[in-house]
């Protein structure tokens, strides 16, 4: 276990590299002065000398890829042009919006998804195994911007029961937070539901046709007990790491929904910075997104000997 | 007589509904207390599907279009799902083929066996305990109490499958039925847990139900057997009858289908080698952390071996023996680290002239039908394109030998344009061997060519292999773990284990009068065969002298 | 099987409106998509204007069906370039292994490690929001997939033992390369190229709804939404249409995926 876990842990640091390079290296793709495009076209002259050598522009690229290196690790991002604040700040600050939403929908995402997904599986082509696949191949085709904008239509512009704009921070007010976060909250689980089901359902049919599931059944144990105690947590590994992708992927993706919704969240802000040009910003976000994004997948990879110990078997 | 622990009346198993297709039709028999039973057949027989009936374990879509199963005295068919429920594992236990999938991943031995106890019996967690340390015990796990919290992939498959024995049996079921139970295990390990299984069973009173291809270890094991053939049974009585006097025309097949020794091919002892190895080594690198030094593992050691024109040398030993590496190597499939390997008394290294030459002269069959000929390709494609390198024929002359191969390997004219997966597992075999020949090479490896067939069609594409053999005269280096076959086939025979030649010698010789321990223990898990007029007879060799491969068998304990 | 039946048929079928609809959209349209006419703007769906207009009196029939031509434009060059470069990089990858393969992987999956959406957000921050732009980006930010799985079944199709056949009857390396493994890489390969047509579009259509996508006035089924966006509650068809056309052209594609995949490779259901 120690050994799989240390495997896993070294294995991600060349990935590390590349991707700080990478995030490096393509705001320097960017024709112009890199000092200029951190700094803003308002930049008066001096402002601009002193970046330059900040940046080390006089040095070789590569010492000027560990000057950036070095302030990153110690928390500089930069500082936006926009406001002038320090882009972690305001990076972490929209994160923890953006990082609320996702979370309680994903979790009930799968609340919802992984059950529907095994009773599918379990009656396959059952009358309501084909429902549940028809549904979910239905919802997995709708684009999360249309269907906020329908639920939006729906619940804000014509049911009036949700409000339609602006944005209470749960830490500010609760009762008004949760409110605020339903719309959008449905629009991802309605969309993600239909996903992580076809996962669920094709998983516990690949375990349900295995010897061990007959073997369960032939000691005597009743249909529930078989598909709770032996199918269930096999089938769920693909699951676990759908669930660590899905989460990435809403890092970036969740900027439509925060659009629909008007929510001041990272995805918005990644969006906002790369039409201000506000490239600090967008070099910080990508660098964030890319680093969670990684963050998660190990995670979900650490814990995945939970659901199959053969994996930490070489 | 007593009334019958099992009778299956009339049974008929159809898929999709009781009007589709019909796997097995009006199958009756009967198991008494205590007895042992065998259901024979090849693949496609319906033998697993109806075993799996008896416990209403089939799968879905199969469903009971006729006749009724009892199950002491109470049908089975009819039983609500709570009966049924506490007659599987209580009443009725189950040995399933595959160990690798049989037990569950992510979950721990001790919670395994526990499951039925806490169904059905009424014990307490300490008594739970004592009995399934004193059964695990019983089916010879060294460290019961370490196996409790262990996983099964920590586990070899002959201890999984010991395992599975002390699950199936925690109940004292009357009834255990055993699927293939040994198929997936070596040789060695496959008589020791067959025999495990007798012993336990024997004591408990449990009437045994073992399902099987193996029409020798049935027979060796069983007091009746039932033979099946295409979803009906054809044949049932007392092992000793059915053997000796078999009754119907696809038992007598069966039969003539076990291998017998063959007569012994005139070759020249003094002729040159076609092809000899000298010294030859197969290093692999060890799996290691990423931290941890690299280190090689050697897989041959030294390996010294040569093959006379016309001759058939069968190389033999347990999985993990080196016996396909070995194989690989000399085809050039694997490089070796040391040695050198000679053809027609000439040096091949790779990259030298010789060695085309060699390439095109040495070829090879691989044991697996399905994954050996490209699925995309036709087979008058496949078959052609041994041919391609042939610079001398033209493309008429080498249509003509592409068909004139397939006739003579048994396949016609409306072959020429199918495609593999349109073929039975016999007849792409049988494409694999007219690739392997087209081209007359001097020098044919057949790597467990037909350890994947039925019998009837092994023992037919080894006729084949035979025959063309000897038209055209090839050398062959016979890879198999079935001494059977070995001993049918092969001129010479050489004996590996972990890497190394242990004994090597005529065919007769090493057969009658072995010298290592280790072969005697191999040899004493096949019969000799003797046809009589009627069927065989079977007899074991070596009868006193199990128990010194048993204490030698590869049995890996926990990790 | 036939199960399938439907889904083939259904999504068949959705496809091909979708794609006939594009393929009229770009030589006709019921009247010019892009022509302003103030004076019936925001007209509900009627006889003269089927789906109504929308804030400038544009037609939004004619405009979806000339987004629709951009819209599959845009994603059949993502794919045709996603393909051309993940099979090139995955066949030298998984053909050459050792340090090129490792190179090209670990590069591949540093491009893997950012969600596609994001990727293809940064790309289009260098590249600018055009067309051109566009292409780019989501090709790079889509390949990296190809590449790893033309890369897998490359490696896996090596130890086959028909790969084998062929080394020993005297073939070529690039020969058996190009005989037996690329023609049995192509159902992975089919199977990807249709989800990612299904994924690009998805992230096309997101990236006009942000306004990173092809600028207007040129109409995206995304764009078209996003400006919808101020007038929903008046003029509901607006938003409607728009999302109902990417909808069911998602559903239609991912119907006659699901078909092609269980073809070409059962085990790979539900991915």
């Amino acid at each position: 276990m120690l050994k799989f876990a240390s495997t896993r842990l070294l294995s991600a640091i060349p990935t590390l590299f590349i991707v700080s390079v990478a995030v490096f290296g393509l705001i320097r793709l960017i024709p112009g002065d890199p000092a200029s495009l951190m700094l803003g076209d308002l930049a008066d002259a001096d402002a601009l000398a002193a970046a330059r050598k900040t940046m080390g522009l006089d040095q070789p690229v590569p010492v000027q890829f560990l000057i950036w290196l070095g302030n990153v690790v110690q928390g500089d991002l930069g500082r936006s042009v926009l406001n002038g604040q320090p882009v972690l700040d305001l990076v972490l600050h929209r994160f923890a919006t953006s990082a609320q939403m996702v979370l309680i929908a994903v979790g009930l995402s799968v609340l919802i998804a992984v059950p529907l997904g095994m009773a599918a599986a379990w009656r396959q082509n059952g009358g309501l195994d084909l429902t549940i696949v028809a549904l979910s191949t239905l919802l997995l085709s709708v684009p999360t911007f249309w269907l906020g904008l329908m639920i939006l239509l729906a619940f804000g512009l014509k049911l009036g029961w949700l409000p339609v704009l602006g944005y209470v921070s749960i830490a500010d007010n609760p009762v008004a937070g949760l409110i605020y976060l339903v719309m959008p909250v449905l629009t991802l689980v309605l969309h993600e539901v239909g996903i992580i089901v076809r996962m669920a359902r094709a998983s516990t049919l690949d375990v349900l046709r295995l010897d061990y599931i007959t073997h369960a059944r032939a000691k005597g144990m009743s249909e529930s007990a078989v598909l709770l105690h032996h199918a269930a947590r096999n089938a769920f590994g693909p699951t676990w790491t759908l669930i660590g992708l899905i989460l990435g992927n809403l890092l970036g993706g969740v900027a439509v929904v925060e659009t629909v919704f008007t929510i001041p969240g990272l995805g918005r802000l990644i969006v906002d910075s790369i039409y201000a040009r506000d490239y600090a910003v967008v070099q910080g976000c990508l660098l964030f997104v890319a680093l969670t994004y990684l963050l998660v997948n190990l995670v979900v990879d650490l814990l995945y000997p939970l659901f199959d110990p053969r994996v930490t078997a070489e | 007589m007593s009334q019958s622990l099992v009778e299956v009346d009339g049974l008929s198993l159809a898929v999709g509904g009781p009007s589709g297709h019909h796997i097995v039709r009006n199958v009756s028999f009967h198991v008494q207390p205590g007895e042992i039973v065998g259901i024979v057949g090849e693949s496609g027989s319906g033998k697993t599907m109806v075993a799996r009936s008896l416990m209403r374990l089939q799968p879905p879509a199969i469903v009971v279009s006729a006749g009724d199963i009892r199950f002491e005295g109470r049908s089975v068919l009819t039983m609500t799902g709570k009966a049924l429920r506490a007659v599987r594992g209580a009443r009725l236990g189950m040995v399933f083929q595959e160990p690798m999938t049989s037990l569950n991943p992510s979950m721990t031995i001790g919670r395994q066996l526990e499951e039925p106890l806490k169904l059905q019996a009424r014990l307490d967690a300490a008594a739970r305990r004592a009995h399934i340390l004193d059964i695990l015990r019983r089916v010879g796990i060294r460290d019961p109490e370490g196996a409790l919290v262990a996983f099964p992939h920590q586990f070899s498959g002959g201890m999984r499958q010991r395992i599975m024995l002390a699950s199936a049996m925690l109940l004292k079921p009357s009834l255990l039925i055993a699927d293939e139970p040994t198929t997936a295990l070596d040789a060695l390990v496959q008589r020791e847990v067959l025999e495990l299984m007798l012993d336990m069973v024997r004591s408990e009173k449990t009437a045994l139900l073992m399902i099987s291809h193996d029409l020798p270890m049935v027979a060796r094991y069983c007091d009746r057997i039932i033979v099946m053939r295409q979803g009906e049974v054809v044949e049932q009585g007392p092992v000793a009858e059915i053997i000796s006097r078999p009754g119907h025309d696809y038992t007598r097949e069966l039969l003539q289908s076990m291998p017998v020794r063959g007569p012994l091919r005139s070759v020249d002892p003094a002729a040159k080698p076609v092809m000899e190895v000298r010294g030859l080594e197969v290093e692999y690198r060890a799996k290691a952390g990423l931290l941890a030094p690299k280190t090689m593992k050697k897989a041959l050691h030294g390996i010294d071996l040569a093959v006379r024109p016309g001759e058939i040398v069968a190389l033999v030993g347990a999985s993990g023996s080196g016996k396909t590496t070995l194989g690989r190597a000399i085809a050039g499939l694997v490089d070796a680290s040391a040695g050198r390997i000679f053809f027609a008394g000439e040096e091949v290294k790779p990259d030298s002239q010789a060695w085309r030459h060699y390439r095109l002269n040495c070829q090879m069959i691989f044991q697996d039908p399905f994954g050996s000929l490209d699925p995309r390709m036709k087979i008058r494609e496949i078959v052609g394109e041994a041919l391609r390198h042939d610079q001398q024929a033209s493309r008429a002359e080498k249509e003509q030998r592409v068909r004139g191969i397939l006739e003579e390997v048994g396949l016609d004219e409306r072959y020429l344009n199918r495609y593999p997966h349109e073929l039975s597992g016999g007849q792409r075999q049988r494409v694999a061997i007219a690739r392997a020949v087209v081209g007359r090479p001097q020098f044919v490896i057949a790597d467990e060519a037909v350890s994947a067939l039925d019998v009837t069609v092994r023992a037919k594409v080894l006729q084949l292999l035979a025959d063309l053999q000897r038209r055209y005269g090839f050398s062959c280096l016979f890879i198999s773990h079935d001494l059977g076959v070995v001993e049918q086939l092969a001129d010479r025979v050489v004996v590996m284990r972990d890497g190394a030649i242990v004994e090597q010698g005529n065919r007769d010789a090493v057969f009658d009068t072995p010298q290592s321990d280790y072969t005697r223990a191999l040899l004493s898990a096949i019969p000799t065969l003797t046809r009589t007029e009627t069927g065989v007879s079977l007899a074991w060799r070596f009868a006193n002298s199990g128990e010194a491969g048993a204490s030698e068998a590869p049995a890996k304990a926990l990790q | 099987m036939k199960r399938h039946q439907p889904n083939r048929i259904i999504g068949g079928a959705l496809l091909s409106c979708f794609l006939g609809a594009a393929l009229v959209g770009r030589f006709w349209t019921p009247y010019d998509p892009m022509r302003l006419d103030l004076r019936s703007k925001l007209q509900a769906p009627g006889a003269a204007h089927w789906l109504g207009t929308d804030e400038f009196g544009r037609d939004v029939l004619s405009r979806l069906m000339a987004a629709a031509g951009t819209s599959v434009s845009i994603s059949l060059i993502t794919v045709f370039f996603a393909v051309l470069g993940g099979v090139t990089l995955g066949v030298i990858a998984g053909y050459a292994r050792g340090w090129t393969d490792r190179i090209v992987m670990a590069l591949n999956d540093a491009l893997l490690a950012f969600p596609s959406m994001l990727l293809a957000l940064a790309l289009l921050s260098v590249t600018g929001a055009n067309m051109y732009g566009i292409i780019l980006a989501l090709g790079m930010a889509y390949t990296p997939a190809m590449v790893r799985v033309v890369r897998g079944s490359v490696l896996s199709l090596r130890e086959r033992e028909f790969i084998e056949a062929s080394r020993l009857m005297g073939n070529s390396a690039a020969y058996t390369m190009f005989r037996h493994i690329l023609p049995n890489s192509l159902g992975p390969v089919i199977v990807l190229a249709t989800s990612m047509f299904g994924s690009v579009l998805l992230t096309e259509s997101a990236l006009s709804f942000l306004g990173l996508g092809v600028p207007p006035p040129a109409p995206t089924w995304g764009n078209m939404l996003a400006s919808a966006r101020p007038h929903i509650a008046e003029a509901m068809w607006l938003g409607i249409f728009p999302g109902l056309c990417i909808s069911l052209s998602l559903l239609g594609i991912n119907l006659f995926g699901d078909a092609i995949r269980d073809r070409f490779d059962p085990r790979m259901r539900g991915l």
